[in-house]
């Protein structure tokens, strides 16, 4: 009993965990097609805003939950204007252009703080159920990830900037001849992604190896999970985080962790065979 | 530019001869004059990077010494040194390109068991002598080898029964899914076997794994008195924070045999690293004159951005002497002639105390250490004085067959 809580609790900490990694991918390619494979170095920014603001001083939570996506939001604009915004429809051409970007970004972060490991340790401690032991900080990434899609879900279905993102993102000619301002709105999304990846690196710093390069580790999985969870920017999402992680912390449980990756993968290829346009595509149709 | 095929046919004719040519007569062109040249091939960029950085700061420092008293025969020392930035490819082509367009007279380098097994054949083709400085999982055979590093025989056997000694007979295996880890995990089987202990499961862990959630469920249910750990990489280190997280840590120990090699103890928080256990060949805290002077030397050059010097530095600045004092004995820098002035024996006296050349095995004697990590730095608990190699030596005798090449996987 008390194992099936720990063990339900990672499946929780799992599916949490690729939600937050995902969010920023999802908006920035389910809404705006582009393919950002510098995805995981803003995941890897936020998680160094967060470790020099701590380590200077900074308290931890200010530092996680405003300066890492502050920041990666604004890097996140910055490259919206100075790259991204030359190269809206030509998604072979963003690819290249974001891979470049990643490596650019590393290789700057290598030159100034180092290839070394840093980090923050976590910021709540541990707790007892029964024979076993799990850390308080799962539950507060679970209660993240429900607070930053219920945000999502409120800001695109209930506020006008929401509505207008939403016009473009379906037709951008249209809504410029009812006088909106697509470029601006680009600007603004490619933003709020990026500092949505940079909240998950901020969240994450404390459970992680903090490095240059550690954004390789979460890229394949946020776009496994964009890529399963369809078109459906909020309930693609939240389906094909609840599978994958699910899958993958079950199987990383009864068998071993390689197995558990091993698993994830061949679950998601199953999956985009049988359903080409994602879960959503079939099931959520149309919907937010 | 166009390419008729004669023109082709002509330079490809011309080029494949000026790439035999150096073969040929390297050994009689090989100029007696001018300075010794020792190759060195480290990762200086990449995710080797850190680990890469304090061994050529060490090959920097013997040369520099050795420089200092004079050279070698009466001729300076001259470092060549290429960054291989973390990638195979780049071992195996500044490898060739140090044998034959260099024409170094030895070769310091390699840091995973990857790069080594890339760059060995490239040495022993083109009759370049070659030292390996990097602990590592044992069983190379090679007369034109040296392994300077220590080898499970010399720390795991150690570290395994002193753990077990304090915290109890189960135990519970995590490791690195890659050659290291795999063979590494076997030996910790065997130690806690001869021991007699049990070890209840293995777990390997691909380098990108970053969730360390269900592998924590997992060893509490099986319910361990300790933790062995082989983990590797950037990636891995989240597990001590995870595990610490779950507030694991004074639960169940961990003893490591890679915690600490770049700079664990550093970076991680004192709360989540004090109590691990680790067993290396040296440890920056050694409290030795000889170490001290060691480490003030490389520190003084590079400033506090140092990486931790570990086993590697240590090992690295060793093996040039050892090499140094084979040139001295040969009286020559000729390949054979060293290698048969390092198989009497030869030792130098170095950070970690003294290292001996031991002829059979090509591997190293040497001093070795086990220490605990206390308020983010290593307490060196206890030294065992003079480790042989038994591991490769149960698979080796370069004495008997001189011409074996083999790098052995140990049977176990």
């Amino acid at each position: 009993m008390d194992l099936a809580i720990i063990v339900g609790l990672d499946v929780i900490s799992g599916i949490a965990s690729l939600v937050l990694i995902s969010a920023g991918l999802a908006v920035i390619f389910g809404m705006m097609k582009i393919i950002n494979l510098a995805h995981g170095e803003f995941l890897m920014l936020g998680a160094y805003a967060t470790v020099l603001s701590v380590s200077a001083g900074v308290n931890i939570w200010f530092a996680m939950l405003v300066i890492a996506p502050v920041f990666v939001g604004l890097v996140g604009v910055i490259v919206e204007r100075c790259l991204i915004q030359f190269l809206y429809g030509r998604l072979v051409d963003t690819m290249l252009a974001t891979w470049g970007l990643s490596l650019v970004i590393v290789g700057a972060t290598t030159m100034i703080f180092g290839n070394t490991i840093v980090g923050v340790s976590s910021p709540l401690g541990g707790f007892q159920v029964g024979a076993y032991q799990s850390s308080l900080y799962t539950p507060f990434l679970a209660l993240m990830a429900v607070f930053l899609m219920t945000a999502v879900f409120g800001v695109m279905r209930y506020t006008r900037a929401g509505l207008i993102a939403r016009a473009v993102m379906q037709n951008p000619e249209m809504a410029a001849t009812l006088g909106v301002n697509p470029a601006r709105v680009y600007m603004a999304t490619f933003g709020a992604g990026a500092a949505m990846s940079g909240l998950a690196g901020g969240l994450l710093a404390p459970v992680a190896g903090v490095v240059p390069t550690m954004g390789a580790a979460y890229i394949a999985k946020a776009f496994i999970t964009v890529v399963g969870g369809g078109t459906s920017l909020l309930w693609g999402l939240i389906s094909a985080s609840g599978l994958f992680g699910f899958i993958n912390q079950i199987a990383a449980f009864l068998t071993t962790p390689v197995f558990g990756e091993v698993i994830l993968f061949i679950a998601a290829v199953v999956l985009i065979r049988l359903l080409p346009t994602g879960i959503a595509g079939r099931f959520f149709k149309g919907r937010l | 530019m166009t390419l008729s095929r004669r023109k082709f046919i002509r330079t490809s004719a011309i080029g494949g001869a000026a790439l035999a040519a150096p073969s040929l007569i390297g050994s009689v062109a090989r100029a007696q004059d001018g300075p010794i040249k020792l190759g060195s091939l480290h990762d200086l960029a990449g995710p080797l990077a850190a680990t890469g950085e304090p061994m050529v700061y060490a090959i920097m420092l013997a040369v520099e010494e050795i420089n200092a008293a004079g050279g070698l025969l009466g001729r300076e020392v001259e470092l060549i040194n290429y960054d291989t930035q973390s990638n195979i490819q780049l071992y195996s082509q500044y490898a060739q390109q140090l044998a034959v367009r260099d024409k170094v007279d030895v070769i310091h380098g390699g840091i995973t068991s990857a790069s080594r097994e890339a760059i060995r054949p490239i040495f022993s083709r083109f009759r370049t002598l070659y030292f390996y400085n990097t602990l590592y999982e044992g069983g190379v055979c090679d007369r034109n080898t040296f392994n300077t590093g220590t080898t499970p025989a010399q720390t795991v056997e150690k570290l395994v029964p002193y753990a077990m000694n304090l915290w109890g007979k189960k135990a519970y295996i995590i490791a690195a899914d890659y050659n290291y880890g795999q063979i590494t995990a076997k030996w910790m089987r065997k130690y806690v076997e001869d021991n007699g202990g049990e070890v209840l499961s293995t777990d390997f862990f691909p380098l990108d794994v970053t969730n360390f959630g269900p592998s924590i469920s997992r060893i509490q249910a099986a319910g361990p008195d300790l933790l062995l750990s082989a983990m590797v990489g950037g990636n891995h280190t989240a597990f001590y924070r995870q595990w610490a997280a779950a507030g694991l840590k004074d639960e169940i120990p961990i003893a490591s045999t890679t915690f600490g090699l770049v700079n664990e103890p550093a970076t991680l928080e004192d709360t989540e690293s004090t109590g691990v256990l680790g067993s290396y060949g040296y440890f920056e805290e050694l409290q030795t004159p000889a170490s001290q002077a060691f480490v003030k030397a490389i520190k003084d050059r590079h400033g506090a951005q140092t990486p931790y010097v570990s086993e590697l530095a240590a090992a690295s600045y060793e093996g040039v002497h050892l090499w140094a004092e084979g040139v001295k004995k040969a009286g020559s820098v000729d390949r054979m002639e060293v290698i048969e002035a390092l198989e009497t024996g030869l030792s130098f006296d170095g950070p970690s105390g003294q290292v001996v050349v031991d002829p059979k095995t090509h591997h190293v004697t040497r001093n070795t250490f086990l220490a605990e990590v206390e308020n983010r730095a290593w307490n060196v608990l206890e030294t065992f004085e003079q480790q042989q190699p038994l591991d490769t030596a149960a698979v080796c005798d370069l004495e008997a067959n001189p011409n074996d090449t083999t790098h052995y996987i140990i049977d176990i």
